[in-house]
């Protein structure tokens, strides 16, 4: 069983990316033998309203049951906390929320008060920490990557509260995994997509300090050839339930901590 | 058979305590991938002595000293590009002599002066009477100077090609970091340039877009830093090509523009 946490639906408005729809993604899951996907629709991420994709990403999340919407919220806007309710009643996976994109402050009131919300709700909440290289970003994409002390501050900011951060690298997450308690690092997962492997081997680095459980399979697809992220782990020495912790079960413990 | 046209070693003069580890983990996963042969550069001391990008002549020698000995210790597995410093004319000409002579099958420009300037000219020169490649180290569309390097972009490289039209060049690390898309259109009427598709970056359409710009026949498969990005590509090109195409992007496209001989089954 492989479960990609870190998928997305839609038109990147930054460049031509090939294979956004429902059925380009399905067909990449078979490419690639990943069983299931929690997706995101990307163009909400840079609306004013990211919230006017859900409905769309419910809809088509029913119609392709390997799909699992994870909707965007905004903890900025007027009955936000609806959309935590939806997702509790549509049983997504987890809610997203990119404060770089939406003009938020990462630790600010806002997104403290979201993750309260979420730690209450024990609904995990999603992070990119960024979605292209900073070297290629287009001259007007200009939004901060997520820093990684706004992490540890909504770590800190709610006791309850469990995060899944995706597109780190090694650096960001060593910063944030040292740089909390036990407890509070336990209540985060890391998606491996932008970790490198050899000869490098920041992934097999992390899997030994920081820990097997605290690592979720991701792609970024299709921002991202979802190859990758398989590779990676191809290239690991894995016990087989090591790999089947990464590819689904840590996702599973955290799914059944909901 | 596979080669993997950009590839890095370290050795003990570098800031790196673990270098052993690292040349170690690309043998290792280069077995798992199924390379067969890795070209590879140092590039001086690694920082430890002189700058990455501006290597003094005496750790230039030293690099390449360091990867002629891996070759010899690895004959079927490793080849070697000469890294050189331009902005030291004779000593970059000797060395590309030395290491050429004693086996090495390119030559390797980095990031210590710009593509187009006329201090290139010498080594393009030098490439065409010994008939070997030159990997330029290229910034995907530098809209500034960066520290550190004197990087170059894809159009700098092209007018350095334009002047050595017998000579073939590599756009290095497509996937390197930077707008690939404007390098892209940068070389696309350029024949003597290649596209080597290494680097982190896996953006989906990328590889699409290389083989709108340039074709089958101008791809070169690398990895760099990245062996898990380079697999990644390599995978996902399967499911575009026909068998001869990947055999081209594999290897065939490499051993026609190095030298005859550089690769087992050439």
């Amino acid at each position: 069983m492989r479960v990609d946490c870190n998928a997305f639906l839609g038109a990147y408005p930054w460049r031509k990316v090939p294979g956004t729809s429902p059925d380009a993604l399905v067909k990449a899951l078979d490419r690639t033998q990943i069983d299931a996907a929690w997706v995101t629709h990307l163009p909400s991420l840079f609306w004013r309203d990211p919230t006017e994709g859900n409905a769309w990403l419910y809809e088509t999340a029913h119609k392709e049951r390997r799909l699992k919407p994870v909707p965007t919220v905004h903890p900025g806007w007027a009955q936000w906390e609806q959309v935590l309710a939806d997702a509790a009643n549509a049983g997504a996976p987890a809610v997203r929320c990119d404060p770089q994109y939406a003009g938020l402050d990462p630790a600010g009131g806002e997104m403290r008060v979201l993750a309260a919300a979420c730690g209450a709700a024990g609904i995990p909440l999603l992070l990119a920490v960024r979605l292209e290289d900073g070297r290629q970003r287009h001259p007007n994409d200009r939004a901060a990557e997520l820093p990684a002390a706004a992490v540890r501050a909504l770590l800190r900011s709610d006791t309850d509260l469990r995060l899944i951060v995706t597109h780190a690298d090694r650096g960001f997450i060593e910063e944030v995994h040292f740089g909390s308690t036990p407890d509070e690092a336990r209540r985060i997962w890391w998606d491996i997509c932008w970790v490198w492997g050899p000869p490098e081997d920041h992934l097999a680095t992390l899997l030994n300090t920081v820990g097997v459980e605290r690592f979720v399979f991701g792609t970024g697809q299709p921002l991202r050839l979802p190859e990758s992220s398989v590779a990676k782990l191809d290239l690991l020495d894995l016990t087989p339930e090591k790999r089947d912790a990464l590819e689904s079960g840590n996702l599973k413990t955290l799914s059944a901590s909901s | 058979m596979l080669v993997d046209v950009h590839a890095h070693f370290y050795h003990p003069r570098t800031p790196r305590a673990d270098w052993r580890e690292r040349n170690v983990s690309r043998l290792t996963a280069g077995a798992r991938i199924g390379i067969s042969v890795h070209v590879a550069s140092i590039l001086g001391s690694w920082g430890l002595t002189s700058p990455i990008y501006f290597p003094s002549p005496g750790d230039v020698t030293a690099g390449n000293d360091a990867l002629l000995a891996l070759q010899r210790e690895h004959p079927d597995t490793i080849r070697g590009y000469v890294c050189v410093n331009p902005n030291d004319t004779a000593h970059a000409r000797a060395e590309i002599e030395r290491c050429l002579g004693a086996g090495m099958i390119g030559i390797k420009l980095a990031a210590s002066r710009r593509a187009d300037d006329p201090l290139l000219d010498p080594i393009g020169a030098l490439a065409r009477e010994r008939r070997v490649p030159v990997l330029q180290h290229i910034w995907q569309h530098r809209r500034r100077d960066w520290p550190g390097q004197e990087a170059s972009d894809a159009i700098e490289l092209c007018t350095l090609a334009r002047r050595h039209p017998d000579v073939a060049f590599v756009l290095a690390h497509i996937g390197g970091g930077g707008d690939w898309r404007h390098s892209l259109h940068a070389v696309a009427d350029v024949p003597n340039v290649c596209v080597d598709l290494s680097g982190s970056g896996v953006d989906g359409g990328m590889l699409e877009a290389c083989l709108e710009s340039v074709g089958v026949e101008r791809l070169l498969w690398g990895t760099d830093l990245t062996m898990d990005t380079g697999w990644a590509k390599l995978r996902f090109l399967q499911t575009l090509l026909s068998k001869d195409e990947m055999a081209l992007v594999r290897w065939k496209n490499a051993a026609r523009i190095f030298p005859a001989g550089a690769f087992p089954t050439d």
